[in-house]
């Protein structure tokens, strides 16, 4: 078994059999983030994306840096939720949606200028974004979270 | 709709597509150049092989200034093992509303 060294650029892509309004709903309304990233509300404006814990705490806070609905989205990102992780830079997620034939939206997430962030950058890649993904893909096609 | 899952699996059945994807997981974000050293094989060969893995969604490319980059890209395979687990989600959750039936029943 060898061990992952995070880079400092992460893609990940998914295609979603939906309209890329309905997966920018799924994205930035909380109603949504809280059946597929990790019970979490995240609401998203045209200034940030704030997050919520299930207890309605507030866990981090990041500026949006380009709103373009429904095609493109960048946020800054602050993982404010471990002590260690809170201390490193501001590193940036931008979200991509592109539609395909057939009803098919393909979206991509590049999180990057993660070069000050060693130990953000470990934990979302691999499972960390991977269960965010698919799980959104699950809820916006299904209408059912995957824990359902 | 793309993201087939055939196209995952011939994807994934063949042994230098699957060194490719475990080059990528050690560390992400390489160039053409940087996957030819690590397989023995000619750059037309690593090429067609980086091809089919793009096609089944499991590489993705990003251009960066004059370069092109290849990032693992695990989610086709998550999606397949989503889907199967919900499954078996189903059935192990209808076995139970049948015990729980058949043991009011008897109750």
């Amino acid at each position: 078994m060898t061990t992952m060294t995070a880079t400092t650029t992460q893609v990940y892509q998914v295609f979603i059999k939906a309209t890329p309004e309905q997966v920018w709903d799924a994205i930035t309304k909380p109603e949504f983030t809280e059946l597929y990233f990790y019970g979490q509300r995240l609401e998203t404006t045209a200034e940030k994306r704030t997050w919520h814990n299930s207890d309605g705490k507030l866990v981090t806070e990041g500026p949006v840096i380009e709103y373009d609905p429904p095609r493109r989205l960048v946020h800054g990102w602050r993982s404010l939720y471990d002590p260690e992780m809170a201390e490193e830079d501001e590193s940036r997620v931008t979200w991509e949606l592109e539609p395909h034939d057939g009803g098919v939206t393909l979206l991509t997430v590049v999180h990057d200028q993660l070069e000050g962030a060693p130990k953000t950058a470990e934990s979302v890649s691999g499972p960390g974004w991977m269960m965010v993904l698919s799980g959104l893909k699950t809820l916006v096609e299904t209408g059912k979270p995957l824990q359902g | 709709m793309p993201n087939d899952d055939d196209l995952v699996f011939k994807a994934l059945a063949d042994p230098t597509r699957r060194a490719l994807l475990d080059l990528l997981y050690e560390r992400d974000g390489r160039t053409l150049t940087e996957l030819e050293w690590e397989i023995e094989m000619t750059r037309f060969g690593v090429m067609k092989h980086l091809r089919i893995l793009e096609q089944a969604g499991l590489v993705v490319t990003r251009r960066s200034g004059r370069e092109k980059l290849h990032f693992l890209n695990p989610i086709p395979i998550r999606v397949i093992h989503d889907r199967w687990i919900d499954k078996y989600r189903e059935r192990q959750v209808s076995a139970l509303a049948n015990l729980k039936t058949k043991l009011e029943e008897t109750g």
